[in-house]
């Protein structure tokens, strides 16, 4: 282990001038249309095809109360049903094809692929179609069927990079010193696990509240998400308050993330001392 | 791993793996199989579908009208993974270059985007790109240009769309490749007597060949099924494969022709999958 | 070794992994508060049979016995045996503390115990004042002495070690063989170690078990094991030496005539039958010359060439047929021109003889197990 992290350690490199451009640039190209969001959101003209100028009513009005909250906050809801299930069954599955060998265990392999590599309009057309053939009502039921079948595969593959990096001596020593299969699973398995979970468990969530396509398909008239809201206003007007609460969203994202990189860097230097 | 089966085994593998399983079964196999049940049935009076088997919706895809648009998304399929490709590859190289710390915040800064919805990203861009826009009013303010470029609602747009969309997924496993290089094969290789030029070609490319591979195929696929990006960029009057799904699905209620549609884009998915799996693994596509 | 009682006990023991045998039954005593080294080259099994005794694996055929009870269904959980990892399987999300105390908070001991033993046991490895680092934050010889101390915590009727010192460099390597030999005698617990590394079986142990192919080859104490070895595998694999076929001349009270290619020279050995052809093994260091034929001895040579690697000289002696011999001289001693003829001998009682047909080998063995 040391001595690859040693060969593998890069001395670092020159980075020339215009490589650097080139990696702002295309930093440019993925941002520009968040500007242009974050700036529509405060467009005085409410047609929203042109900005006209700068205004800070929309923000008041959006937090007094919009109907567009109820379709927030049921994407955030259904990311976190979705996640936790995800999470768990992925977390054991993953854990318990790691561990033992069976026959089904490349079939099971084989679904879990599926998701990955099969269009999702393809996976939203087939769900709506099973689920109405079994008399389901569009809702939130279904929203999180769908979602967990797509987040599922990658948080398993995302824990599955993870656990195959493990020394097997790790878990082995655990049963040496007394902990039985459960309690190792307990005391170390998981604890190892941890970064991949969380990892898969942020994957899942950034999956699901992104999702328009498959949503779209089996979302019901009373239960729809942010996304597919979005897509019914998209050839028409784009109301402004869409613009203030995705705004908010990125804004409280970014302020979440830099609070998350403080904490720790005041917690590793707490430890070190 | 353990040969040797008892009855304790089988229940912790039933109760670890046996949610998952069963999830998945009910709920992506048997929807799969559905749907290839459903094109080969006749298409109900009021949607849905009626259980008389027809191979009708497999002659309209082969008619000349919805050929062209099967053959036009292809096209834009392929067009955006190069142009991805060609961005990617030496954006994922350069960040190679930065110190440990910075690229791997830099790649945060690659999914932070996804917190924003896709198609408001999209509406972002026609709210620069459009005749009313951002980017025309400026340039007509500075004198540069009379009357507006026409940007949005072309091929071109959709393109453009489609790229921003995928690009992501083309850098996340190029990066994931060229960082396991190792440092020392491309200073063997200029050792004995390779230029940079021909490192590249015969060292750093065969090298990271599977991240090429796992990121066409990231960016191919779900380009191919795509509706939305030409429903915003492209206005309704770009129509491709996964408009016509979209349409016979929730409009025309033509559920057969959808399927059968699906089927010729599982179809697409599995022949280029069979490529890929000469050169790569399944797992890097996650 | 009649005196000491057996604290585990093989019987029998064969593994069987997808049809091939890596493990031939075999039997085995451990006795109380020895140290016994596995030795032998990797693919041997005897990393296999450590695990077999942890509990990690369960044996195809045979039985384990610990204490003399049947333990060969007992869960590695279950065992009050203990194993330091070859790569050490420190938990990486825990501290040396936490690392240490992990078995001790299985057994649900009271925390106040519990720091109390983990303190001793760091201190007793010298790592006092690293309670809170991560593994990470360790160097090789830390993780190795945390390894040794999470598992001895347990207090363990016997302490497997599977090549605990294989990835440290020379020196700190050389270093802790002496701590892990002062170790086990201060603690009087019985150690079982495996390594491949003949020399560090031959410093550290009280018996050492030869294995090869799944096989016992030889079981002995490193001086049983270094001057009369009992196979050619042995003989080869164990230090430096001359081994050469030759047959059997006449036997005399134990005193063989032997005739090689070359000449004749005399080795001890019994029920060896006349012409059979057997090998010859003598250590470098046993071997002399001389200008003049000493009697029993018509072996020559040329001395081809001296190396002198610091403690002592190494002479190369090439015989009529073309086969080279080794000699260790003292650096001090006279040395022989090169290219003059040289005549060559050693005393009988130092040159070992063993049958070259692998059944009377095996025989041998067995009977020593058996007696042992």
């Amino acid at each position: 282990m040391d001595k690859n992290a040693l060969r593998k350690n890069k001395r670092p490199k020159k980075i020339k001038a215009y490589q650097i451009v080139f990696i702002a640039l295309v930093y440019l190209f993925l941002y520009m249309p968040i500007f242009s969001v974050i700036l529509y959101s405060f467009n005085v003209n409410s047609d929203n095809l042109t900005f006209k100028g700068f205004t800070l009513s929309w923000y008041s009005s959006v937090l007094k109360g919009d109907p567009l909250w109820s379709n927030m906050w049921l994407s955030i809801e259904l990311a976190l049903v979705a996640m936790v299930i995800s999470v768990v069954i992925g977390t054991l599955a993953t854990i318990g094809m790691y561990r033992y060998d069976f026959k089904l265990k490349k079939y099971i392999n084989g679904l879990l692929y599926i998701p990955l590599v099969i269009p999702e309009l393809v996976i939203g057309l087939a769900s709506l179609s099973t689920f109405s053939k079994m008399g389901m009502d569009m809702g939130f039921a279904t929203l999180v069927f769908a979602h967990v079948t797509f987040c599922v595969p990658f948080v398993i593959i995302t824990l599955r990079a993870r656990i195959a990096d493990f020394d097997r001596s790790v878990e082995e020593a655990a049963m040496d010193l007394g902990a039985n299969g459960w309690r190792t699973l307990w005391r170390v398995t998981l604890p190892m696990l941890a970064p991949g979970i969380f990892a898969g468990a942020l994957m899942s969530i950034t999956l699901s509240i992104d999702d328009v396509i498959i949503s779209y398909f089996v979302s019901g008239a009373g239960q729809i998400t942010f996304p597919v809201k979005v897509y019914g206003m998209i050839r028409g007007k784009v109301t402004t308050d869409v613009y203030v609460i995705s705004t908010i969203v990125i804004v409280s994202i970014v302020v979440l993330f830099l609070a998350y990189m403080l904490v720790k860097k005041i917690w590793n230097k707490h430890h070190q001392n | 791993m353990k040969k040797i089966k008892n009855n304790k085994t089988r229940l912790s593998i039933l109760i670890m793996v046996g949610p998952t399983a069963l999830w998945l079964i009910l709920f992506l196999l048997i929807p799969m199989i559905y749907v290839v049940y459903i094109s080969f049935c006749t298409r109900g009076t009021f949607g849905g579908v009626e259980n008389v088997l027809t191979l009708d919706s497999y002659r309209k895809i082969f008619s000349s009208l919805y050929m062209s648009v099967t053959l036009k998304s292809l096209v834009m399929a392929f067009e955006t993974c190069a142009i991805c490709l060609v961005i990617a590859y030496p954006f994922a190289w350069f960040l190679s270059k930065l110190p440990k710390n910075v690229s791997s915040f830099l790649q945060l800064l690659i999914m932070l985007p996804f917190w924003v919805n896709g198609l408001l990203r999209l509406n972002g861009w026609s709210n620069i790109l459009r005749d009313s826009g951002l980017l025309n009013t400026v340039l007509i303010n500075l004198g540069i240009i009379s009357s507006p470029l026409k940007i949005m609602y072309t091929d071109g747009a959709v393109l453009l769309g489609m790229v921003y969309c995928f690009f992501p997924f083309m850098v996340l496993p190029l990066q994931t490749s060229i960082s396991k290089l190792d440092q020392s094969l491309i200073e063997a290789s200029m050792d004995l007597g390779a230029t940079k030029r021909r490192t590249f070609m015969r060292v750093v490319l065969p090298q990271t060949l599977p991240g090429i591979f796992a990121g066409t195929i990231q960016v191919f696929i779900p380009s191919l099924g795509a509706f939305f990006v030409a429903d915003v960029m492209g206005g309704g009057s770009s129509v491709y494969l996964g408009n016509i799904i979209q349409e016979q699905f929730l409009k025309a209620r033509n559920w057969p022709l959808g399927a059968a549609f699906s089927v010729l884009l599982i179809i697409f998915t599995l022949v280029v999958l069979k490529f890929y799996s000469k050169v790569g693994s399944l797992d890097d596509l996650a | 070794m009649e005196d000491k009682k057996p604290i585990i006990q093989l019987c029998g023991i064969s593994k069987t992994f997808d049809g091939t045998e890596v493990l031939s039954p075999m039997n085995l005593n451990v006795y109380e508060g020895e140290f016994l080294t596995l030795l032998g080259p990797s693919g041997c099994g005897k990393t296999t049979t450590l695990r077999i005794i942890a509990g990690f694996e369960t044996p195809t055929q045979g039985r384990v016995f610990l204490e003399g009870n049947d333990v060969t269904d007992l869960q590695p959980y279950r065992r009050n045996v203990n194993t330091v990892f070859q790569s050490y399987a420190l938990f990486p999300h825990m501290n040396v503390y936490d690392n240490v105390a992990f078995g001790l908070v299985e057994k649900r001991m009271k925390k106040p115990e519990i720091k109390e033993k983990v303190t001793a046991m760091l201190q007793m490895v010298q790592l006092g004042k690293m309670e809170n680092r991560k593994p990470s934050q360790l160097s090789g010889g830390q993780k190795q002495r945390v390894a040794i101390a999470r598992a001895l915590a347990n207090n363990p009727k016997v302490l497997l070690l599977d090549e605990p010192l294989g990835a440290l460099d020379l020196k700190l390597r050389k270093q802790m063989q002496l701590e892990l030999k002062a170790l086990q005698k201060n603690l009087g617990i019985t150690f079982i170690y495996v390594t491949h590394d003949q020399e560090e079986a031959l410093t550290m142990s009280d018996r050492i078990v030869v294995m090869k192919g799944g096989r016992l080859e030889q079981v002995g104490t490193p001086k049983e094991i270094y001057e009369h070895p009992a196979t050619k595998f042995v003989a080869d694999f164990i230090g430096e030496s001359n081994i050469f076929e030759s047959s059997v001349v006449s036997e005399e009270d134990g005193m063989l005539t032997l005739m090689m290619e070359n000449g004749h020279v005399k080795a001890t050995g019994k029920n060896f039958k006349t012409d059979e052809i057997v090998y010859l093994c003598v250590r470098p260091e046993n071997v002399f010359l001389s200008e003049t034929p000493v009697e029993g001895f018509t072996l020559k040579g040329f001395v081809k060439d001296h190396i002198y690697v610091g403690s002592n000289v190494k002479t190369v002696v090439e015989l009529p047929n073309g086969n080279l011999l080794r000699i260790n001289m003292h650096p001090m001693s006279k040395l022989a021109e090169t290219g003059s003829l040289v005549s060559i001998y050693w005393d009988p009682a130092k040159a070992v003889v063993i049958h070259t047909k692998e059944d009377s080998m095996y025989d041998a063995i067995e009977d020593a197990v058996l007696k042992d």
